[in-house]
């Protein structure tokens, strides 16, 4: 290759010097320059646009901007943020042409020092190498070093024998796999945060709890339900699901009974008159409850469809043993709490404020509180002959408001002629005696010249509803004592009310001065708490079991009698009669023994001395509001019941002073 | 307390018109039953499958809420569902016997 450029070069050269010479003289060269010069004229193509001169002076102006003509001018994105599309402002504009990567190296970075000390290695090894072929060659030719240091100068390369290329491969067990699948949607996602919630809520309450709060520890453990522990066996999981179905179960077979108590009302009645009926609807009863009488009935306070049903015996020579059992209207065939006592109950209370402590009285004189949320079927608290109980049959137990300590207290009436106020101290029941019902003028001179006081024997009481510490009591010799808190001497009042036992005493929920009594002398009478006589006296033909005032009317109440009737009383409809008067138990022997409203529902609930407890339904003459004149609106509310009876009393009243 | 869940379940059992009991565990495999082996796994599989249907039916609307019980109610009788954290609780009743 080197040997043909210097020809080349001097044939240029001479080429060029030719030239020269002949431009002065050189007419053939001269006319090729000539044509070439002719060549150069324009030559026009044919599809050359043809303008004007104007045309062809005007201006264009061309703008050159760094701006990239294949960049996208409106690029749209998501955004997450704000949950819309929107524009991108700034659109890059790099056009790239051309990209090679190279594989220069700086000098100075490690990887190009690595490589310089590289060389330098090779380079020495190389050199080596060289002089030894050099010397070597030395020996055979002296012209030869200059070709050799040439040659060192032009290529050193050399090869080496290349080692045995080896395969090394490695293999290692594969991570276990597993499958793995979820949903993932609204109501998971809400899960997981609840349960985040939870747990935080938990380290919270740890937290707390460190703090010693004896006392309201004490007090919330009884009151916290303690959680279901259902861990032992499968089975006892479904119970939730096993209640619900067999209230299922029960609706569809009651169907018809369950309409009715939501939806009927008796058409008939707008032409009875004034008169009104009872709609029988479902029929509790308990195989082990079927020889005990009902003696005690109470509404839930809090769930309109609980309620409790006491067991025993009023006779005084067949006492056996007593049950309490609840029942929800939701399930007719099974009562939802059953606990069984050795002495039969003659009465029971619900607390307002904890409608789960319910307290009964026994024949025997024991008073105890069951509690609803401990499922074993003891009493959580009962009165013992140590701690003061009563000696004779607790008639009837009322609920009072939480004392100054806040401790749980009621009150109890029995026919030892105590009654006894009882609190509920931590874990232990304390009575103190209230009052001790004598008879008056009944002292008897005893032995030694003791006066010996007859004891009055309390059947009956009911507290104000306002006035907190005034009290009724009704006795088993007929009479009314209208007794305080306060004192325990004296009775406030006594009013000569029956001439047998009185049974039931009870004060009108509106009226504040008004009260009810019945008894076994065939007769119910209605009092105002002022004036000694009754104002309205009813004789019903049969001992009268009990009397209950309508929650929703101060004029209306309901009494039974132990012939198995009914009475429904309006006296705004009508003052001497009752407005229904119906059988409500199958057997002629059947006696009615208790009787109570529902506060919400248009219910009565009525027990027998059979065990069974009957629920019927008032038709709409019995549950009947003052009606509205046009124009005026119904007011609603205790000022209009109150009202309502007033002008009632005032007309007894005048009648009364005029005879 | 087993024993109460005993007594309900019996009870349901032999109110009127009960044809069949079941429960269900969250797989589909029928833990206990009164009726015979083939027709309980076919309502189990069934059943089961439309429970979850509903119960995430009901959630996606509103996931605060939660399913209490479903009530097919046919020409021939009343399939009852009530489903439970791991259980699933099925009654058949026929009502007007």
């Amino acid at each position: 290759m080197p040997h043909k450029q210097p020809p080349r070069k001097q044939s240029i050269n001479t080429g060029r010097g030719a030239r020269k010479r002949d431009e002065d003289s050189g007419t053939e060269v001269g006319e090729g320059a000539d044509e070439w010069a002719q060549s150069k004229a324009t030559v026009r193509p044919p599809d050359q646009l043809e303008l004007t001169d104007a045309e062809l002076k005007e201006e264009f102006t061309r703008i050159l901007t760094a701006n990239n003509p294949h960049a996208p001018q409106n690029i749209v994105r998501y955004s997450f943020k704000e949950g819309t599309y929107k524009f991108i402002g700034v659109v890059n504009q790099l056009a790239v042409h051309f990209s090679q990567v190279g594989n220069l190296i700086p000098k100075d970075s490690d990887e190009g020092r690595r490589q310089h000390y590289r060389d330098e290695l090779a380079a020495g090894s190389q050199e080596s190498t060289k002089v030894v072929i050099s010397e070597t060659e030395i020996l055979e030719e002296e012209e030869e070093p200059k070709e050799s240091e040439a040659e060192a100068e032009t290529e050193a390369g050399s090869q080496i024998d290349m080692p045995a290329a080896e395969d090394r491969e490695c293999q290692m067990e594969p991570p276990p796999r597993t499958n793995f699948s979820a949903t993932a949607n609204q109501w998971e996602i809400y899960d997981a945060y609840v349960e985040e919630l939870e747990k935080q809520e938990k380290t919270k309450e740890k937290e707390k709890t460190k703090t010693p709060v004896a006392k309201k520890m004490g007090k919330m453990a009884m009151k916290k339900m303690t959680s279901m522990e259902s861990q032992s066996d499968d089975i006892t999981k479904v119970t939730q699901a096993a209640k619900i179905v067999e209230r299922m179960v029960n609706q569809n077979t009651y169907d018809d009974v369950a309409q009715d108590f939501k939806y009927y009302e008796d058409a008939a009645d707008e032409y009875r008159d004034q008169e009104g009926t009872l709609l029988p609807l479902w029929k509790f009863q308990n195989d082990k409850a079927k020889r005990l009488a009902v003696t005690a009935l109470c509404w839930n306070p809090k769930y309109n469809d609980l309620f409790a049903v006491g067991h025993g015996s009023y006779d005084f020579m067949k006492q056996s043993r007593g049950m309490l059992l609840l029942y929800s209207m939701k399930n007719p065939s099974f009562p939802e709490y059953i606990f069984s006592s050795e002495s039969g109950i003659m009465c029971l209370d619900m607390h307002v404020d904890h409608p789960y402590l319910v307290v009964v009285g026994h024949y025997d004189g024991n008073v105890a509180i069951y509690n609803l949320k401990k499922p074993h079927s003891q009493p959580s608290f009962r009165s013992s002959p140590k701690s003061g109980k009563h000696t004779d049959p607790v008639w009837q137990v009322r609920w009072q408001k939480d004392d100054m300590d806040n401790n749980l207290n009621f009150f109890s009436v029995s026919s030892d002629g105590r009654i006894v106020s009882w609190t509920l101290l931590k874990s232990e029941l304390v009575h103190t005696d209230v009052i001790k019902l004598k008879v008056e003028g009944g002292t008897k001179d005893g032995l030694d010249g003791l006066q010996l006081h007859t004891v009055g024997c309390g059947t009956a009481f009911d507290f104000h509803k306002e006035i907190d510490y005034m009290f009724l009591v009704g006795t088993e010799e007929g009479k009314i004592y209208k007794c305080s808190k306060s004192y325990s001497s004296k009775f406030l009042d006594t009013y000569d009310a029956h001439n047998m036992a009185v049974d039931a005493v009870s004060w009108n929920p509106y009226h504040t001065k008004v009260f009810m009594s019945c008894s076994s002398d065939w007769t119910v009478k209605i009092w105002d708490h002022t004036i000694k006589t009754p104002m309205f006296i009813y004789d019903l033909n049969s001992a009268v079991g009990d009397v209950a005032w309508a929650p929703y009317s101060s004029t209306v109440f309901a009494a039974v009698t132990t012939n198995g009737k009914t009475h429904v009383f309006d006296l705004s409809i009508n003052k001497y009669e009752a407005i229904c008067n119906q059988p409500v138990v199958a057997k002629k022997k059947n006696k009615i023994t208790h009787v109570q409203f529902n506060p919400i529902h248009p219910i009565i609930i009525v027990g027998d001395d059979r065990g069974h407890v009957t629920c019927l339904k008032l038709s709409p003459n019995l549950r009947k509001m003052p009606k509205e004149k046009k124009g005026q609106e119904v007011q609603k509310g205790p000022a209009v019941e109150i009202a309502k009876l007033d002008k009632l009393l005032n007309l007894v009243r005048e009648v009364k002073t005029k005879t | 307390m087993q024993a109460e869940v005993e007594e309900t379940l019996k009870r349901i059992q032999s109110h009127k018109g009960v044809m069949g009991t079941m429960v269900v565990n969250a797989e589909g495999i029928p833990i206990r039953t009164t009726l015979d082996n083939s027709t309980t796994v076919q309502y189990a599989g069934l059943l089961h499958q439309l429970t979850m249907k509903a119960k995430s039916t009901v959630r996606d609307i509103d996931p605060q809420n939660d399913l209490t019980f479903l009530r097919i109610r046919s020409k021939k009788h009343e399939i009852m569902v009530a489903p439970d954290k791991e259980y699933l609780l099925i009654v058949i009743q026929n009502p007007c016997e």
